[in-house]
Order: structure tokens, then C-alpha cells, then sequence
């Protein structure tokens, strides 16, 4: 699956590496990286990251 | 299960409606909601939408609620349960039908006891009242902020953007000692004296006064403030007045149990709801923060489905202020005994909260990245086996 993250919104809540920390990760200076085409068996948590996000900065199959 | 009523068209109704789609739920499903609006998000009413009144910062579901295929009944509050009959009372209006029933009325703003009706006192919850306190801005008003819990420490942040005098007036020792603690508070209130807020900790607004609207906001030491505007901050009552009587247990919200029912076929989620915290044995929350109207929405979903589960989440609540971000995860606070890992001159800092000596949680301002391996600690040991309840004997 594809993934996308609009990075103008992103606030570092931290809450989607907590749903899907395989896939979302932040930096020593709290900066946030991910995996834009991670495995499909991880579907059902980044969609809980997601549903997280205070943000709603993270975008699925480029919405 | 065929119809389905939401009574709150906030984050926590949403949630729950969006996962009962998301599970295959193809009946009716109706939202009530007392404000005008559809679902919103809250937080930014008392930082950038109070900066620049811009709707784009409250747009919450990214044009998805269509796809819910909902009816929303809003504007109109629910005004009783009728649950022998599966009715949602609406004043005048027909009541609505259900088989299933998912309560998530949130909390309102609490007052003061004492002048808390004069013109120019104002409390922040909605949209509406964003929109009325961003309106009396434009007077430069000299503003008194009672309660220095995250509103009203970040509305005073967001208030010293915009170079007005602000005072924040708190009972407690520190601010958002209850979140945070003494130590870390501590901090948050060096922060607040940095950027030239009149802080007066130990204190407590006795009355305010003025004719015809407010001047003065008096303290419990005797001090008198002068003050255009005062923004109460002092906490949320959740909403129940609609339940009295309808025979749901109602204690400082709606009591749901394990699985999260108030009764049969009736859920509740989100700032309304108390629920037994298994890493707490059991005790009674109720827990007003963002990331639990998601969680328990979701789960609330579940539970009307019928999907066993317990709702233990691991909470998460974060706060702005003074572009410093505030972030934190699991049970922390004045509760537990605070460990200050690290803290640097310029504000960064990172504390962990025990419990019987173990970590149950933390709460940083720039060491976000941490969070992550304090989650990993705390969601192990919440999961770990807890023993059985021991069987209710009535005597």
C-alpha cells in the first residue's frame, strides 16, 4: 500500500508511531520519517494512525 | 442490530460511527448533535483558530462524512432517554428510535459560582464561544484567565501572541498540577512568567464584579484585578441532565462497565463516559482528552457490535504552548511520583511518573522521540495478566 503524510500539518503528537511504530518513526530531534509503501498486512494499524492523528495529516492509497 | 442512534456529534460520536461502518454495520444511523454543526475539531479553538479565525484549522474528517451515510439531527440537544421504550427524547421535536445506543454528549464548561453571567465572562468550549471571545479581542482587552489547566494555560499563551496583558489565577501550586505534577508544573509556570504572564498560584476568584459589564476580578487574598475580559477555565461537567431518571448509573458521567455497556444495547464514549481502568484495578475515569474520544469511540463501536474486548487503552494527551509541544503518554500527574530525567536550560525536559516503582508514564517538551519506548514499557505492563475479580456476594 501507499502512504502520504503532509508534512505541513504534522505537529508531532506521536500518536501514529504509537499505532504503527514499524511504519512511523521520529528523529532525535523529533522530526517524523515513514515508510510511504509499507506491507499491506500493516493495514489495519496505519489506518489506526490515521484515525489518530489530531492533524488528520495522514493520507492512505493517495487520497 | 438495525438502528442505531449517536446522541453527540463531536470527535467521540464520530469515532464510533465511522468504526460501526468501518465493521460492516449497514443500518440506520442517526446523529444528534446541540450544536449546529457537523463534528469539528476542538483544539485549535483556543490556539491558531483564536490567532486567525481560519475554519480551516477546525476541519476534522477530510470530507469522509458523507460516505458515513448518517442522518445528523443537529441543532438540538436530546433532552431525555426513554429506554424502555428505545427512544432518544428531543423536546418537541419526534423522538428517535433505536435498537442501539451509543451516549457521547461530552462535557460543558464549568462557571463560577459568583458573577459568572456578567458580560465580558466567557468560557471556551465551542465554536460559537470561540468566535464570541476572538470577537472581543479586537478591543485589546486586559484579560483575566481563571483556571491554569491546558485551556487556560494555552489560551494565556495564545493570548501573549497577541501581546495582550494576561493574568491566569490558579487554586493550585503550579499550573496543570493535576496532568503534570509539581516538579514538571513548575516548569510550565517558568515558562508562563518568560513570556510575561502575571501568574497568581494559590488563589482563587471570589467574585467578579462590574456594572454593566465586567472591572474587577476579586481574589481570595483580597486583591482586586482590573480586567476587560475573564475567560473561565476551570474544568467540564459532563453532560448527563438528559439521563436523569432514565435509570442509566450516572457518577460524574455515565458509568459504563469493562466492556464499555450502560445497559443493554447502550454504549457511551468520550468525555461523558467513566469506565473501570484496568491498570488503575479497576477505579472509575473519566478522561477528557482527544486521543480517548477516538479510543473509546472505536471501542464503544465495537462493544454495541456485540465484539468482546476491554477498554484499556494507554492515554496520550499532549498541549502548545509558547511553541513549546508538550507530549505525553500513559498515567501521569500528581498521582505518581515524578522523575525528572532531564531538563535543559531551554525547556526541553523529559519526565517519567511511577507507581509502586515501576514507569506507568511520561510526559516530555522536546523529547517526543522517547515516548515511543515509554508506550512500548507501559502498554506491556498494562497488558500483563491481572488477577480475576474476586465474585460480587450480595450479603
Amino acid at each position: 500500500m501507499r502512504i502520504r503524510v503532509d508534512m505541513t500539518r504534522c505537529q508531532t503528537h506521536a500518536q501514529c508511531v504509537f499505532a504503527a511504530p514499524t511504519v512511523f518513526t521520529l528523529d532525535d530531534n523529533d522530526e517524523l520519517s515513514y515508510d510511504a509503501a509499507p506491507d499491506d498486512a500493516l493495514r489495519q494499524a496505519i489506518e489506526q494512525a490515521a484515525r489518530a492523528c489530531p492533524e488528520r495529516a495522514i493520507f492512505l492509497d493517495g487520497a | 442490530m438495525r438502528r442505531v442512534a449517536i446522541v453527540g456529534a463531536g470527535l467521540a460520536g464520530l469515532t464510533a460511527a465511522q468504526e460501526l461502518r468501518r465493521l460492516g454495520y449497514d443500518g440506520a444511523l442517526v446523529l444528534v448533535g446541540a450544536e449546529p454543526f457537523r463534528p469539528y475539531r476542538r483544539p485549535p479553538l483556543s490556539k491558531e483558530y483564536l490567532l486567525t479565525a481560519d475554519d480551516r484549522h477546525l476541519t476534522l474528517a477530510d470530507g469522509d462524512l458523507d460516505d458515513l451515510a448518517a442522518t445528523w439531527l443537529l441543532g438540538h440537544a436530546a433532552t431525555g432517554l426513554d429506554l424502555p421504550g428505545r427512544r432518544v427524547l428531543r423536546g418537541t421535536l419526534p423522538p428517535v428510535d433505536f435498537d442501539g445506543l451509543v451516549i457521547a454528549t461530552g462535557a460543558g464548561a464549568r462557571n463560577l459560582p459568583d458573577g459568572g453571567h456578567l458580560p465580558g465572562v466567557m468560557t471556551l468550549r465551542s465554536l460559537d464561544d470561540a468566535r464570541m471571545l476572538r470577537a472581543r479581542l479586537a478591543d485589546r482587552p486586559r484579560v483575566v484567565i481563571a483556571g491554569a489547566g491546558f485551556l487556560g494555560s494555552e489560551i494565556a499563551a495564545t493570548l501573549r501572541a497577541l501581546d495582550l496583558p494576561v493574568t491566569l489565577v490558579s487554586p493550585d501550586p503550579v499550573p496543570l498540577h493535576r496532568p503534570l505534577g509539581r516538579q514538571v508544573g513548575a516548569l510550565v509556570a517558568d515558562l508562563h512568567r518568560a513570556h510575561a504572564v502575571d501568574l497568581r498560584l494559590h488563589r482563587r476568584v471570589t467574585a467578579v464584579t462590574g456594572d454593566p459589564t465586567v472591572r474587577q476580578v476579586h481574589l481570595d487574598d483580597g486583591t482586586a484585578l482590573p480586567a476587560d475580559l475573564v475567560v473561565v477555565a476551570v474544568g467540564a461537567r459532563p453532560r448527563v441532565e438528559w439521563l436523569r431518571g432514565s435509570g442509566l448509573r450516572l457518577d460524574d458521567g455515565v458509568v459504563v462497565d469493562g466492556n464499555g455497556l450502560a445497559a443493554p444495547g447502550v454504549v457511551a464514549a468520550g468525555d461523558v463516559a467513566r469506565w473501570p481502568q484496568p491498570a488503575l484495578d479497576g477505579e472509575l475515569l473519566r478522561v477528557e482528552h482527544y486521543s480517548n474520544a477516538i479510543d473509546q469511540g472505536a471501542h464503544a463501536a465495537r462493544a454495541l457490535l456485540g465484539y468482546p474486548g476491554r477498554f484499556a487503552p494507554v492515554p496520550s494527551f499532549w498541549g502548545d504552548l509558547y511553541g513549546r509541544k508538550l507530549r505525553s503518554v500513559g498515567l501521569t500527574g500528581i498521582r505518581y511520583d515524578t522523575h525528572l530525567v532531564a531538563s535543559e536550560p531551554g525547556g526541553r525536559f523529559l519526565a517519567e511518573y511511577h507507581r509502586d516503582g515501576g514507569v506507568v508514564g511520561a510526559v516530555t517538551a522536546g523529547f517526543t522521540h522517547s515516548l515511543a519506548h515509554y508506550r512500548d514499557l507501559i502498554a506491556k505492563q498494562m497488558a500483563a495478566p491481572v488477577p480475576a475479580p474476586t465474585p460480587f456476594r450480595a450479603s
